[in-house]
């Protein structure tokens, strides 16, 4: 305790170690274990490649005209899906941002609806029921009280269940974070902020969001712990998720998680990164490209071979052109899809607006 | 025992103000359905800043009743997640002009939530707001802004006008699957007073109400403007004009068969409201009827609102807010048009 009579400012200087385990070589860090068990990996594996793959068809398909504004996943696999397997899909919820396909599709949601979503129709909004899952949030950080709601209300319901929510270091300069992490700490709500700070708002860089030495330090302000982690790094981002949906369900409450990973890509579709990404950096961080560290890793067990890697391709492939195939099979939007669920009714109002559609 | 004359409607009436009704109905649904809960600030041990919860934390106690941070976008965003739980989250507001806090929650998410999901998921949740001027509160505190939520597609925007109205609209509101925004008057919330039954009841919220028959003159109002308009309605009496007096109860949903009727009555038409005058609702309830109730039309269609300028501070706030005399002028110039 210093004295009281002098005045003592919080300041913290220290560098933060993320938490890594396995090494960008494929090895692991000294003195760790795996989280994960190798049958474990090689699906986390084959989920990293098939939002790998399908980031390149999306962008091919975008660029004919066939494919909707969307925004790819690549560099972030290891954040995205690493999280994902921390959770069950028939007990917990993940509330998303817009750039988790993987996530989605691990917790239940139809990669078709994905495809259906960025093409533009109705349909794509829809989560199949038993899927816990909230749709896709393009407002950014106004899905986060959603999450705190959903995680207090299952709370007290005695409902068992923990409510991951994805968003990014961007989004962690709206008010919405703000006020979600303090309700979160108050009510205790079981709840897992999943900031993936993947270093750029689209041109806007990480400095420009924050002056705060670490996104995860803002936490014991709210009352909570937070932990930075390598995002880059399937299986600490896998032990750091499992630990905090753990505290969670122990009544625990909130854990804010600062995945520190790097957007490959493009901000989306429409976004050129060459005018504002140095081309080091790309370099840089693709040296750490999560899923060659993970192929990396699994080589060294054998359990992984580039006959393995090509049945891998040759599957995912097949994945995403069955997925591309419904999708294209599913009939046109309709005048009644302008006004289906907009109330649990059509309003008067409505009906005679549809009528005058159909004329 | 000799059973009287009235003793059932004794028994099962109350005379109520309108937070007295507000409370009785909030009381009502939550001894009635345990999903539904209480959240605001001060709604708590406090029962709310004027008392709309009053004895409820008490009865109910603290896994219903919840006072939160002083945060409206968060109360508006977690009760938008409480309902996707399985809950039914009434929100408390303190003053419909800091649901401004709020907007980005209240309109493009929970009025969305349910065209978003395709009908997977339903915004099932109540806010509460009392709004408008007379009360001589600081600034912001008397905005009425109702009229900024009724392109809400997906939200409903209702403001009763009486205790009646009050309770059952509250209980068809807390019971609706979709989310409503229910606009309390806050001048009115001691004054206006009326018969309650104490049992449970609902009112179609989307149906308009005749509040009083006429022939000469149709008023057309909600909230506490359907008191300035009956007001209006006796002072015009003593001069033998008889007005029909219209509450539409909804902005969002619009009941349109409930004002072409009410206009077509006698084809002259004043709209009041307490919100500037452009781009107010008056806009849209003149329009509808330019379009669907022309041809009965006498006169030009009159509307009594603030000016178009910000709600001023206290001590000018009298001339700022509708009154009976300028209720009446419109009714008059509506008549002198042959």
């Amino acid at each position: 305790m210093g004295n009281p009579s002098t005045p003592q400012f919080l300041y913290h200087n220290d560098p933060v170690v993320p938490l890594r385990l396995l090494e960008p070589d494929g090895t692991l860090a000294e003195g760790s274990v795996s989280p994960m068990d190798d049958e474990q990996v090689l699906r986390a594996l084959r989920l990293m490649m098939l939002s790998r793959a399908f980031d390149a068809k999306g962008i091919s398909l975008q660029r004919q005209g066939r494919f909707g504004t969307f925004s790819p996943v690549q560099g972030q696999e290891a954040s995205v899906v690493g999280s994902a397997f921390a959770l069950d899909p028939s007990r917990d919820w993940i509330v998303p941002q817009y750039r988790e396909l993987p996530a989605l599709l691990h917790h239940g949601l139809p990669l078709e609806n994905f495809i259906l979503y960025f093409n533009g129709h109705p349909a794509g909004g829809h989560i199949p029921e038993g899927v816990r899952l909230l749709p896709i949030q393009i407002s950014l950080a106004a899905q986060l009280p959603h999450a705190v709601g959903l995680a207090w209300g299952l709370r007290l319901q005695e409902i068992d269940g923990v409510v991951l929510t994805y968003f990014g270091d961007g989004a962690s300069s709206e008010g919405d974070f703000h006020e979600a992490c303090n309700l979160a700490g108050v009510v205790k709500a079981p709840v897992v902020f999943f900031l993936q700070n993947n270093g750029w708002a689209i041109s806007t860089p990480r400095s420009r969001q924050s002056a705060a030495r670490t996104f995860a330090e803002r936490a014991p302000g709210y009352g909570f712990d937070g932990i930075v982690v390598d995002g880059n790094d399937l299986l600490a981002v896998y032990a750091v998720t499992l630990a905090a949906v753990e505290r969670a369900c122990a009544g625990m409450g909130p854990t804010l998680i600062e995945s520190q990973t790097y957007r490959l890509g493009a901000h989306n579709t429409a976004d050129d990164p060459t005018r504002y990404v140095s081309q080091e950096a790309l370099n840089a961080w693709s040296d750490r490209d999560p899923i060659l560290r993970v192929q990396r890793y699994l080589s060294a067990h054998g359990c992984w071979s580039d006959r393995t890697a090509s049945e891998f391709r040759d599957d995912i492939s097949r994945t995403i052109d069955e997925a591309l195939a419904t999708a294209r099979a599913v009939p046109p939007p309709t005048a009644e899809d302008l006004f289906e669920h907009t109330y649990a009714e059509l309003t008067q109002r409505q009906a005679r607006q549809l009528r005058e559609h159909a004329l | 025992m000799t059973p009287r004359i009235g003793c059932n409607e004794l028994a099962t009436m109350g005379q109520m103000n309108m937070l007295e009704a507000i409370r009785d109905a909030l009381g009502t649904e939550m001894a009635a359905d345990d999903r539904v809960i209480l959240l605001g600030q001060d709604v708590g041990k406090f029962g709310g800043i004027f008392r709309a919860t009053d004895g409820l934390f008490a009865k109910f106690g603290d896994k219903r009743v919840f006072d939160m941070p002083l945060a409206e976008g968060a109360i508006v965003g977690s009760a938008l997640g409480l309902a996707l739980s399985g809950l039914r989250p009434v929100a408390e507001i303190q003053f419909l002009g800091f649901a401004q806090q709020a907007f980005h929650q209240i309109v493009p998410q929970v009025a969305r939530m349910r065209y978003r999901s395709r009908g997977r998921f339903a915004a099932s949740l109540v806010i509460r707001a009392p709004f408008g001027g007379g009360v001589k509160t600081p600034e912001l505190h008397c905005d009425a802004i109702e009229c900024q939520f009724a392109q809400a597609q997906g939200l409903k925007v209702i403001a009763p006008s009486n205790p009646y109205d009050a309770k059952g609209m509250l209980l068809s509101a807390i019971r609706d699957p979709d989310p409503v925004l229910f606009c309390e008057p806050l001048h009115g919330y001691r004054f206006i007073k009326g018969e309650v039954p104490l049992s449970a009841y609902t009112i179609d919220t989307g149906k308009a109400n005749v509040v009083r028959e006429g022939s000469d003159v149709t008023l057309i109002a909600w909230s506490a403007a359907v008191d300035l308009a009956l007001r209006a309605a006796d002072a015009l009496s003593t001069e033998g004009i008889r007005a029909h007096v219209l509450d539409i109860r909804s902005l969002l949903p619009l009941d349109v068969d409930g004002v072409v009727t009410a206009t077509e009555k006698t084809g002259r038409c004043v709209i009041i409201h307490e919100a500037s005058l452009t781009a107010g609702f008056g806009a849209e309830v003149a329009a509808t009827i330019s379009r669907d109730a022309f041809y009965s039309l006498q006169a030009p269609i009159e509307r009594v609102t603030a000016p178009d300028a910000p709600y001023p501070l206290a001590a000018a706030e009298q001339m700022f807010i509708p009154g009976v005399e300028r209720v009446v002028a419109a009714a008059r110039r509506t008549l002198e048009v042959q």
